[in-house]
């Protein structure tokens, strides 16, 4: 005999709801489901034992009883959803630039890159295939199994919650959210706190979109976040640091709940002495200076030898000028810094080793010049923490080797770049270390490929997505056998009494041989 | 400035390691590795932060050693210890029939088909198929990277922890560490501490076929995992109770290690009205009943209608006499509890609904008998937990709705078994109900197949195994680009300073295009 969580109508705090008063999202395409939700969250079956009183209980339980409706498996649906996300992206583009440059200054080039097209590329990607990835996979059977179906079903999980970062907030809130919704999931999606123009975007404007039935927007602070967790979800996948990875992964073990961590990480670039300098320099300037260094995979760091650090050097103030012009802080093409936080977090970086290029800020703007320093030693503080702003230290190696064994010193990375005219020399990298991913010759693109799953290792996540592998991240394989109701003979081999003769015939309708091993057959 | 936290050559409490004295151990064909191993322990890196103390951390920093040598990279060293295991399981097969008989009076055909026949099934396909499954993937790619190389490289983790239970445990540790070895791990396994003679089996002689710089066998009750666990693992693959697998994915957490759970459940089982009864009794008691009820995939409890538990009763009596003779207690072909916790926690639920068949105890020998249980009540003790041993309740449901809705208003259970003679109603409990593995008009067959993945879902566990899905839990999937270093003319493209021409560019070069959605060019 609990008493209703919510009043009927009222609305809770924090729920992003299509809601036609006081914002422009009234007005738009999709927004027609949402409206008589809110008095039906009391319907659903209310779960209350260790979470009573959770302000997002009701929430949940109302998204629980959508899925166990079925209503989310038919694939007509995923993909009428999956439309209508596609519709937000190309309705809301300019909404989605204006909130990014709002947020970070992003430039309009690569918020329209990273956060829609890629976006789109995976939504085109999924909507072209998922009537291919959703089909039974029909799998080899063994003799007793001849007459009998084998399969793996794609199921999907139930409700999944989606916590999103700040500096990539609508592409790695909505890659994840595209491969939910083809799975068949209800879903929660938590837009960063940090990234406000865009949160507000998200619970705006995307629940107008989507069937509030099935998927909510929760913007919540870090202590609403923790209650959030209390609840039981199917599948958490969680984009952000390391630290909160961790508290959402113990969140997550009280309900069992199988988790993908997207963490970030000190990435690596190795650079050899056999190169194209100039175009190296290019390539990691790009990597590195692409949204002010706010890049999970951002090349971090650069190892060389110190011959290699001194062609570098011009190599990269001419990359930079080449980019940005001869005072980066005017060029409408480079970021700036989240939040205050972060931006003083990020100068304090700035006394390790020696300032070869750059080094200017401007706390007001939050602005830190494109910066590279030289001579950084492993015990600078730039080299203790994931950097996540337009610093690039470089650390002077003898060769190749101590630049492994540097490397795997250190946790690993999401990401190892290398550079060298010799194949040889990637390979060598990449086979003696681990990592997330690997680009050679390059850097940030082996990302851009749908075809890449995209994950960390260690300290860098768990779990990966990108494509087919997000539609696979959250669904569930079940394996399922089939068999027929009679042919009962083959069965009684393996019923009690068991004799000697009866383990005979079963091993040899069962055993799987060694391929070469009976070659007197 | 630490101290050595073992001294040299002292070989420290519940490693199994290869000793030539006081056991047959020592003359086994696989027994040179090992002797020089604990002086060495010494040399590896000593991690020794919040650890510091920690009775493994000198195993696990040698194993850690070992692994960043490389050494367990190459596909023959796999291929090599695989085969060791192979010749463990052909040659130790009469130990391992004496020692699960002990523990649990395993019958020896059970031991043999389960423990034996199905690890070598597993460990057969890896041999005959790992040259494959560890080959590069290479991938589809779009405009920009044509003339790049793009591919999935299968990484090992690195160091991974095996917690195997006592049920079958053997199947229940080699399976999932046939897949560590061919996926190129460094492995510690921890068997049950509760199958007493099968941990010394394998404690003693297990690592008389490993390479001991790189596979340790631990032998700890609750308080030393604890103490395990606190070590940083790449991966850890626990197969045990929900209760246990939280505090592991707790203790998984601090170090931000992904983990497979197989976690059992009260695997329903529906009958429908249509169906042959003889054979639905013979395959339900054959599940139920195989290992005295000791198996987490076996059908718990039946749901059918009144009619058909009338029906059932007379079948399943003449299954049991068939299978056990007329006092199973006699029969060499049934089972025993494994410990007096187990057989009084069991017994205890016999006060449910109404004994129908067996009911029998005997605490000297831990025997119960193959029971059957009717008109049991949702609320009745036998209803609340995993039942783990030979009752069978039947509960009384009026269609296969009420039955779905039943099943659906429990945790997620391991497995969801349906009988029918009409596919229909087969396919609708599939699709209406979520669990970890399906299957159709028979029990336990399902996870005979080493081509379908298993696992749990919920707190039936999470991940999954078998086959080549074993070796995929045990490999990080490593996304790689490699790049050419010229060509950078149409890296240019994505350079600042940003214009509109080169976002059409980039975009034409990036975009995928949604199928359909281009008919006019």
């Amino acid at each position: 005999m609990h008493q209703p969580l919510e009043p009927p109508g009222q609305q809770p705090l924090g729920y992003g709801k299509c809601s036609p008063v006081g914002s422009d999202a009234g007005k738009a395409a999709g927004c027609s489901a949402g409206s008589e939700a809110s008095g039906g969250i009391g319907k659903g079956p209310v779960i209350c034992s260790a979470i009573c009183g959770n302000p997002y209980a009701g929430l949940v339980s109302h998204l629980r009883a959508a899925w166990l409706s079925g209503k989310t498996r038919p694939m007509e649906y995923r993909m009428a959803q999956l439309e209508a996300l596609g519709r937000f992206l190309d309705e809301k583009k300019q909404d989605i630039l204006d909130a990014t440059a709002l947020d970070m200054g992003k430039p309009s080039f690569e918020a329209y890159f990273t956060e829609i097209l890629l976006c789109k590329n995976n939504l085109n990607d999924t909507l072209n295939n998922l009537s291919h990835w959703m089909k039974d996979e029909y799998v080899d059977k063994n003799l007793v199994t001849q007459l009998d179906s084998a399969f793996i079903r794609k199921d999907p999980y139930g409700v999944v919650l989606i916590i999103g970062p700040w500096n990539y907030p609508i592409h790695l809130l909505l890659v994840p959210l595209i491969g939910a919704i083809a799975a068949g999931n209800c879903v929660v999606v938590k837009p960063s706190e940090t990234s406000k123009n865009t949160e507000r975007l998200v619970a705006e404007m995307l629940t107008c979109y989507l069937d509030n039935d099935c998927f909510a927007v929760v913007t919540a602070g870090v202590q609403e976040t923790t209650r959030l967790l209390e609840n039981k979800f199917d599948y958490i996948f969680f984009t952000g640091s390391p630290s909160v990875g961790r508290i959402v992964m113990t969140a997550a073990a009280k309900h069992l709940t199988p988790i993908t961590l997207e963490l970030g990480g000190k990435n690596p670039c190795y650079v050899s002495d056999t190169c194209d300098v100039q175009n190296v320099a290019r390539r990691v300037a790009w990597g590195r200076f692409f949204n002010a260094g706010q890049t999970c995979i951002a090349p971090d760091y650069v190892l060389c030898s110190l011959e290699m650090q001194e062609k570098l050097m011009p190599a990269l103030r001419e990359a930079i000028t080449e980019f940005f012009g001869p005072n980066p802080q005017e060029s409408p093409d480079f970021g700036r810094i989240v939040g205050d936080k972060q931006f003083r977090r990020i100068r304090a970086l700035l006394c390790s080793g020696r300032v070869a290029i750059g080094g200017q800020t401007d706390e007001k703007e939050r602005y830190i010049a494109p910066t590279v320093l030289a001579d950084v030693l492993p015990s600078d503080p730039a080299m203790q923490e994931e950097i996540f702003g337009p610093i690039l230290p470089i650390v002077v190696v003898a060769d190749m080797d101590e630049a492994i064994d540097f490397i795997n010193a250190r946790p690993q990375p999401l990401a190892i770049y290398a550079f060298s005219c010799d194949s040889k020399v990637v390979k060598q990298v990449l086979e003696r270390t681990s990592s997330g991913g690997f680009c050679g010759n390059d850097t940030l693109m082996h990302v851009t490929l749908t075809s890449l799953p995209f994950g960390g290792i260690g300290s860098s996540g768990l779990g990966m997505y990108h494509g087919k592998f997000t539609f696979d991240t959250f669904t569930h394989r079940r394996s399922c056998l089939h068999r027929n109701m009679g042919l009962e003979a083959l069965n009684s081999l393996r019923y009690p009494p068991y004799s000697q003769q009866k383990l005979g015939l079963l091993t040899a309708t069962f055993e799987i041989k060694r391929k070469g091993m009976c070659t007197l057959l």
